[in-house]
Parts: structure tokens; sequence; C-alpha cells
């Protein structure tokens, strides 16, 4: 029997370690696992890097994970925000590194990660300061960047609804990141707004199938 | 002999872009004054807005009873969904940014070369903290990027150049530039003028440039 349903946020992450890497799911705060992403706060574990979109808005979610002090280094496309001032404040004071990727290599280099590629040509950065350092090559007049796979230990997204088998749906834009992080982290962990029984999912409208997720868990109104 | 003209408004810059939008493109609005292209669309064609966070056929702002943070576009704010709009994850989003599939994308600019450079995520302040999201894979993946800026920066120096003194955020991909004074195309061989603004003549344009431009 497969039962991949956790009994609250804290179980689903208890294990994540020192120095892990985490993928984290949400485009501002949509899809933004804020529960999960609570219960790392309250384990503190040190030295984390976090790749993610952006790098946190206001004072919850990713916010709150790098005001507590947990972060040594962000992976992301856009950090800077008008409700940034958390990530701000500590890059200017040198206390967390920035590692800056254009939004569609930094998917292109997670799809990778989780989908068994080396590495890949991308026309994204080629000629820009992005690719300062990195291995180039014109394929057919045009220019390009070798870029490399992004995997984790852990991956925390948001989804609407899951079952127990890991299943998932989202609910509009904030699916974004969450389908191809599942993907390539050791361990997936989905907080979704209702466990549902096996077999209510509409099998043509699953958009993340069980085999990427290791851990569902029910927040906010769906949790017991 | 200085002309006396009225630049374009915001709104005129928007309405011309709107206007030049082929009926059924397929478009990408960026985050800033490109906006007010996207309030500015004609009615009588069907142009399908994209945003990279996984929406084909974005609506309008929503009203007050409307508003769902699950529903928002690239600038974080909420949108609706027109009929027969799809939502999808960021792979599909910049398979469909990069892969050919988007028309149009119409960004915000520091800095045109005549060489079609852009320049618009970072200057060169280094207090800055760098952010560039989506630019640069709009920049090389849209069949057509559409420029949208004002020709002067507040010091008066024109934001056309010979070549980009900010960073890069792609080579050579500029088709097209809107400002308050003109509407640009870039070929192979630098600016060429399409339109100018009510009472601006050429000259005065290439004097305020400082560059070497083309009547179409």
């Amino acid at each position: 029997m497969i039962d991949k349903i956790f009994p609250d946020t804290q179980a689903a992450v208890a294990d994540l370690p020192d120095g892990a890497t985490l993928l984290v799911g949400g485009f501002g705060g949509a899809g933004m696992p804020n529960e999960l992403i609570d219960a790392v706060i309250a384990r503190a574990p040190r030295d984390l890097t976090i790749v993610s979109n952006n790098a946190g808005n206001g004072t919850k979610g990713l916010a709150a994970l790098l005001q507590a002090g947990l972060v040594r280094k962000v992976v992301c496309s856009f950090p800077r925000q008008v409700d940034s001032f958390v990530f701000d404040e500590l890059y200017r004071s040198g206390k967390v590194e920035l590692e800056l990727v254009p939004q569609g290599n930094l998917v292109e280099r997670i799809r990778a990660g989780g989908s068994g590629i080396g590495a890949f040509f991308t026309p994204t950065g080629y000629g820009t300061p992005i690719a300062d350092g990195k291995e180039t090559r014109v394929i057919d007049g045009r220019g390009y960047v070798l870029e490399y796979p992004i995997k984790a230990d852990f991956a925390l997204i948001k989804a609407y609804k899951g079952d127990r088998w890991g299943n998932l749906v989202f609910r509009k834009t904030a699916r974004n990141f969450g389908p191809v992080m599942a993907t390539a982290a050791k361990v997936t962990v989905a907080q979704v707004e209702e466990v549902v029984p096996l077999g209510s999912l509409d099998p043509e409208t699953i958009v993340t199938p069980g085999a990427f997720v290791n851990r569902v868990v029910a927040v906010g109104l769906g949790a017991q | 002999m200085t002309d006396t003209f009225t630049p374009w408004t915001r709104v005129e810059m928007a309405k011309l872009i709107a206007r030049d939008i082929p009926d059924g493109a397929i478009v990408n609005i960026g985050i800033g004054m490109p906006e007010l292209v996207a309030d500015h669309l004609p009615t009588d064609k069907e142009i399908l807005l994209q945003s990279e966070n996984g929406i084909l056929g974005m609506g309008p702002k929503p009203g007050a009873n409307e508003v769902d943070m699950d529903l928002i576009n690239a600038g974080k704010q909420p949108v609706t969904l027109l009929p027969g709009g799809a939502f999808f994850d960021h792979i599909m989003s910049f398979s469909l940014m990069r892969g050919g599939h988007l028309d149009i994308a119409v960004l915000g600019a520091f800095q045109v070369a005549e060489n079609g450079d852009l320049a618009n995520w970072a200057t060169n302040d280094p207090n800055a903290i760098p952010a560039v999201g989506g630019a640069m894979d709009l920049a090389v993946g849209a069949s057509n990027v559409f420029v949208m800026m004002e020709l002067l920066t507040k010091k008066g120096e024109s934001k056309l150049v010979q070549s980009c003194t900010y960073p890069l955020t792609g080579v050579g991909c500029v088709n097209r530039i809107y400002t308050d004074h003109a509407v640009f195309d870039v070929d192979s061989d630098g600016f060429v003028v399409r339109e100018l603004a009510p009472g601006l003549s050429l000259d005065e344009l290439t004097r305020r440039t400082g560059l070497t431009l083309r009547a179409a």
C-alpha cells in the first residue's frame, strides 16, 4: 500500500538537513508553500541554498525563512521587488549570496535536473554578463550558452489537491514552478488545500503524477 | 531652427503600439510602461496576451470582488482569464516564449543600440540589486521585440545609442522602438524613422539623438 500523506507540515520536513538545497515553488505569493516554509523555520536547519523565482515578498514565506537567518545562498531570477526588503537588507550586508539566473534558464536547469539531462545550450543570456565565464557555441548561426542542471535535496511546492499516491492538480497561476520542481529533488513535499480519495482526481487533468511526489500534507481548511 | 513639437503621451504611445499589433497575435506585455498597451487594445481584434507565469488569454484587471491572488500577472498584480484562456506551468510558458511561438514582446528599455542590442535589466549602479526575470528570454525568444520608452533620459541624453553602455539583455534583438518623439525600426543599417510626433522634423530628431537616422 502506498500512502504519502503526512499528518502535518512539521513531520513532512523533519529530516531536512543543514546545508540542504531547496527548490521552493511560487511566483510572488501565488504557489508559495508558506506553511511548509514555516515548518522549516521551526526546524531551523542552517546554511540552506534556496532556489526560487523570487527572494521573498513582505514578511511571510521565503522572506520569513531569510529573516530567520537560515539561508546562505539564493538562486533566483528576480530578487528585487517593491516588498523584498528582507532580502535586500541581507544582500546589502553580505549575509546572503545571490546567483542571478534568467527565468527561462532557471526553469530549464531545473527541468534538466529532473529529467536526466547533463547540460544544455540556451540562447537566453548570450552576449550578456550572465554568460561571462561560461562555454558558448554558435549553432545554425545563433549564439548559445551552456547551462548545467539544478538538483535539490528537497522541493517544497503548493498544489490544490492531492491523493495518497502523490498525484497533484494545481490552481490557476499558482501552478507555475510546482510541476518542474517536483521532478528535480530527492524529496518532493507538496502542501495541498485538500487530500482527496485515490481515484477521485480526473486522470486526464492530473498535472503532476505521483511518481514525482514523496510527501503530501494538507494545510488550512483541508487539514485534519 | 528648433521646432516646437508636442511629444506623444504614454497613452498615445500605447495606442500606437496597440494599432500595430495584428489580429490574432500572441503578445507578451512587459512590466512597467508597456502595461498601458494592455489597457488600449482594440476590441475589433483578438489579441492573445501571454503572461510568463502561465497564462495565455489574459484578461483585464478584476473587479474588487473578483480578486483571486492565485490569478496574477508577471507584475504580481491580480488579473482575469478570458473565455478560451488557459493556464500552464513554467516549462510550457517558457517553451512558448523561447520556442518561436510568441509573436511580439513589448518591453521597456534603458538603451537600444543601432544594431538592435537591448539593455533593460541593469544599470551600472554598483549598489543596485540585479534582477532579470524573463526579460532575457523574451529578448531572444519573441519573433518581434517592440520597445516602448521615452527617447531621452531625464538629463536629456538619447536612449537610442550607437552601442549600449549598460549591461545587455539581448544581442541584436530589437525590431521596433516606440518613443514619445518617433517610431523607429531597426534594420541591418541602423535606425529607420517610421513616424514622427506632430511638429517634429527628421533634422531635429537627428540633432536630439546625435545618430544617423534614415526616413522610411
